[in-house]
């Protein structure tokens, strides 16, 4: 129980790298992703071919991989060509992969509306942009929820790729003291936090589902 | 009080359709429909489905777009042919302005599943026109008490049967005080023992003079408040008459073999 007691605070230090990764990548790839979703449907046809290629890049390829390209292979990219440090160069490439998965569950949740309810804006008057934000958005809120709450549940648990980049995350400062003291309580205990971490995350999804779910 | 025909003749009409011609594909659904409809004028078009009665209607406030002819609302002109007979629409703003004076109502009421009643009727007020709060709740109290439904003003439409949504949908039009209203097969979705609500607060609305055009199957309704009943056939408008003689004499063999099938 000491020994659980003094690896506590290590690993709690480690979690704030992951909590700080996870909060950040939520606040930018939701935007983005909706942005991306509001291009992909829209009429530009340049427009919504190069969003879908985007996301077939995202999607296809390992975020390992797409980690470890942003933090070697852009500094040698011209013109983007910039050195990140290890931190933001994991948040850029958690952003972009994440805006991509975010994109097509805003997609799946704008398509699935009524047409009657863009008609029905629409005989009053509402352009187009109004139509989406009082009548469109609030109600893929609703219907995205589920997903949501899957795709940010898998975000808390890939924050752990960024071991790759040297970042002290969880399981990083985890795997340090199970290499140093030759047991396996630390990944034990790593668990029982990434289990409280999604724990809180599936509890604030079912307590915003049963809020939307008043006008059922 | 002047007449309802000199009255017309004092002010444009309100709406005037000329040649109106739509196609889906190789499917020529408005085969040169006209129709001029005056102030205070309630028109119920009737006719087989497919027939389409409820294209023209949505032609008019531009939800589907026509491929030739000419529409004038209020006096201006949304839509006419270029020198090459292709139908022309105004500019975009111009469009919505034209349309902002004619409400509509669907038949399948598409109210704002995630907002309350009251909600529904002040959306488009607080949105489109900037209005304050309380600048249009009274109106919006108003209109819910004159459909009956001012006791559901804090309920979802989940909560309400489907005359009492149609019955809202009403009220939403009209709290963006529109000349003109569109009713699109308004009781056609309602079971039976339903349609009886909302015909009466459409007939509620022609005692008040509003002008009308709407689309229905209920003959006695056609008969009993339409001032004018038009009927469409294979996208053709064949007649359209003072309900009385429409009723009482058609003129058209299709009018006639239609009437006959509906009793």
């Amino acid at each position: 129980m000491d020994y659980i007691l003094s690896i506590i605070g290590p690993l709690a230090e480690g979690s704030l790298v992951t909590l700080k990764l996870f909060f950040i990548t939520l606040s930018l790839a939701l935007p983005l992703g909706l942005a991306l979703a509001l291009i992909r449907i829209s009429n530009n046809r340049a427009a919504s071919t190069a969003v879908n290629g985007y996301i077939w890049l995202m999607r296809g390829t390992p975020l390992m991989l797409q980690l470890l390209f942003v933090y070697y292979a852009l500094p040698f990219l011209p013109v983007v060509g910039v050195r990140l440090p290890d931190f933001p160069a994991a948040i850029l490439a958690f952003t972009l992969n994440y805006a991509a998965y975010f994109a097509e569950i805003f997609r799946a949740g704008i398509q699935s509306i009524d047409r009657g309810q863009y008609e029905g804006a629409r005989v009053l008057g509402f352009s187009y942009g109004q139509t989406m934000r009082r009548i469109v958005l609030p109600q893929v809120v609703k219907r995205i929820l589920p997903p949501m709450s899957n795709e940010t549940i898998t975000l808390v648990k890939d924050t752990s790729l960024i071991y790759v980049l040297a970042l002290n995350d969880l399981l990083r400062a985890a795997r340090g003291i199970v290499q140093r003291d030759f047991t396996i309580t630390p990944f034990v205990v790593a668990a029982a936090f990434y289990l409280f971490m999604t724990l809180v995350l599936t509890w604030f999804f079912q307590r915003l589902e049963k809020r939307h779910a008043v006008y059922d | 009080m002047p007449s309802m025909t000199e009255a017309a003749a004092l002010t444009s009409p309100m709406i005037v359709a000329e040649d109106v011609r739509k196609r889906f594909g190789s499917n020529e659904v408005l085969k040169g429909v006209s129709l001029r409809m005056a102030k205070g004028e309630v028109i119920a078009v009737i006719g087989p489905s497919g027939s389409g009665k409820s294209t023209f209607l949505r032609c008019l406030n531009h939800l589907e777009t026509i491929d030739s002819g000419r529409i004038d609302i209020e006096g201006d002109t949304l839509v006419a042919n270029d020198a090459q007979g292709q139908a022309r629409y105004v500019t975009d703003a111009e469009v919505r302005r034209i349309c902002a004076r004619m409400g509509m109502v669907f038949q399948h009421f598409n109210l704002f599943p995630h907002l309350t009643v009251l909600e529904n009727i002040l959306a488009a007020p607080l949105t489109v026109k900037g209005m304050k709060r309380n600048e249009i709740l009274p109106k919006a109290e108003e209109l819910l008490r004159k459909v009956g439904l001012l006791d559901k003003r804090d309920a979802y439409p989940s909560r309400l049967s489907g005359g009492q949504k149609q019955r809202v949908a009403i009220a939403r039009a009209l709290a963006m005080e529109p000349d003109i209203m569109l009713f699109d097969e308004p009781t056609s979705a309602l079971d039976p023992e339903l349609t009886g609500e909302v015909l009466r607060t459409i007939r509620q609305l022609a005692d008040e003079h509003m002008t009308m055009l709407v689309v229905t199957h209920e003959m006695g309704f056609a008969r009993e408040v339409a001032t004018r009943v038009a009927f469409m056939d294979g996208g053709e408008l064949i007649e359209s008459r003072p309900a009385a003689a429409f009723f009482a004499q058609p003129e058209h063999p299709r009018t006639r073999a239609f009437l006959e099938s509906m009793l």
